[in-house]
């Protein structure tokens, strides 16, 4: 970047800095509107950013791409706007807003001097928008991190324990299974099997995508303390791929298990001496004695 | 023409352990493996990251997917410096656990594995290479 320039806009901002700083500060009005950020944030924010591009300015730094002061605000400012629900472009309109105030000062200041006007506008231009860039790309990490951090936090998402009938628990799990959050689970559905009396708890795998040996533990040892409350366990959802590796892992549940959840329901309600019948259908006047869920009576 | 791409995962936490699988899973479904046999390589891969989390004081795991004239798979190698295993065939045999696992992960993991092998070294640490083929 040119050094001229950017000792003429080191006098500009110095001698102009209030000005500039209040011209900024009603354009960025806007972004107070819904309250998501404070307004004296801003403010904070704005007066800081300018106090340090004057002083890389002033300092001599002739780098298009901005003092590594001004990139660290940045992404400091970028990072919060993205925790804060900002999108990239509301982000980013902190730093592009500033030319217009800066476009204005300049064109006071170099009156019909052209040549000037040009070459400081140039340079400004310039080293702002490297540095609006680079708050997009901030942000943009930012937001990738929180993505993340929320995919992992729904992969080991804890699991509802659910009653389908009287005495019959369901436990489907979603996800990881070996943090300390399994633990919890498995006590959840313990403490499930004595406020409902259950007699029958069907723990669903389906949306457990690897059984390793812990998770395998983890299993063995909730049917057993289910056996101790006096309920049975059936495993339903071991996927063929999940089967085969059990296999050759050497791991054996010794549980009733079913394909199905539907399955295991259907088991489970015969256990307890139910059946599900289709209801009376128009004139027949009887209810049919065969089960909507032929598994149920076999 | 043969190629080779590898990502080194750093295994300190059991969060890592899940970032390993999923690292394997990736490279095992563009390797082209079927679903049995990504479900294998990931199970494995599982077995021994958590290994190197719990015995070998943590490590990483370099997951290679390769990609050769003649084969095509994944390999994974998990490196400690941890206390090393004193009696390899005495690890690898089912049940036997010095802690309180099923004793099942060495063993089980090679039976799901094409290529298997242990190097390691007391005091030095313990290194562990599998690999599944297409
Ligand atoms: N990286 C390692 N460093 C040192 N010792 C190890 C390492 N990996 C395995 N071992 C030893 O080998 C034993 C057997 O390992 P294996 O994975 O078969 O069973 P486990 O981890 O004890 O139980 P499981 O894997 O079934 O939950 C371990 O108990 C441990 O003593
Ligand atoms: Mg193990």
């Amino acid at each position: 970047m040119a050094s001229k320039a950017v000792t003429a806009l080191a006098g500009l901002l110095a001698s102009r800095e209030d000005k500039i700083l209040a011209a900024w500060l009603s354009t960025l009005a806007g972004a107070t509107a819904d309250g998501r950020i404070s307004r004296t944030e801003i403010e904070t924010q704005a007066r800081d950013f300018l106090r340090a591009l004057r002083e890389s300015m002033s300092g001599g730094d002739t780098s298009s791409t901005g003092s590594a002061r001004l990139r660290d605000m940045l992404s400091s400012i970028s990072r919060s706007r993205a925790l804060l629900g900002f999108s990239p472009s509301e982000t980013a309109t902190f730093v592009f807003s500033l030319k217009l105030p800066l476009f204005e000062e300049i064109r006071a200041a170099h009156g019909s001097d052209g040549e000037a006007l040009a070459r400081d506008t140039w340079t400004l231009t310039e080293l702002l928008d490297q540095l609006g860039l680079h708050t997009i790309e901030v942000f943009q990490k930012s937001r990738e991190e929180i993505i993340q951090r929320q995919q992992d936090e729904i992969s080991e998402l804890s699991t509802p324990v659910v009653k389908l009938w009287n005495g019959i628990l369901a436990l489907p799990l979603i996800g990881t299974l070996d943090s300390a959050r399994t633990q919890v689970v498995m006590e959840n559905l313990l403490q499930s099997i004595v406020d409902n009396g259950a007699e029958i708890a069907i723990i669903d795998i389906t949306g457990v995508p690897t059984v390793d040996t812990l998770v395998a533990q983890h299993l063995l040892k909730t049917v057993a303390a289910a056996r101790l409350m006096g309920a049975d366990c059936i495993v339903s959802g071991i996927r063929p791929q999940i089967a085969q590796t059990m296999v050759h892992l050497g791991v054996e549940l010794n549980v009733v298990s079913k394909a199905s959840l539907a399955d295991a329901f259907a088991l489970a309600l015969t256990r307890i001496g139910r059946t599900v019948v289709p209801i009376r259908s128009g004139g027949s006047g009887q209810p049919r004695s065969t089960g909507a869920y032929p598994g149920a009576l076999t | 023409m043969s190629t080779v791409t590898s990502e080194v995962l750093a295994i300190r936490t059991g969060d890592d352990v899940v970032r390993v699988r999923q690292g394997v899973r990736t490279a095992a479904s563009k390797a082209g493996l079927s679903l049995v046999d990504q479900t294998k390589i990931i199970t494995a891969a599982s077995e021994l990251a958590r290994n190197t989390l719990d015995y070998g004081g943590g490590g990483t795991a370099r997951i290679e997917l390769v990609q050769e004239p003649m084969r095509r798979g994944v390999r994974i190698i998990f490196e400690d410096q941890g206390p090393g295993i004193p009696d390899v065939e005495q690890a690898l045999s089912d049940g036997f656990t010095t802690g309180r696992g099923l004793g099942l992960g060495l063993g089980g993991s090679k039976r799901l594995c094409n290529e298997f092998r242990i190097e390691t070294e007391a005091g030095k640490g313990t290194r562990v290479t599998i690999a599944r083929w297409r």
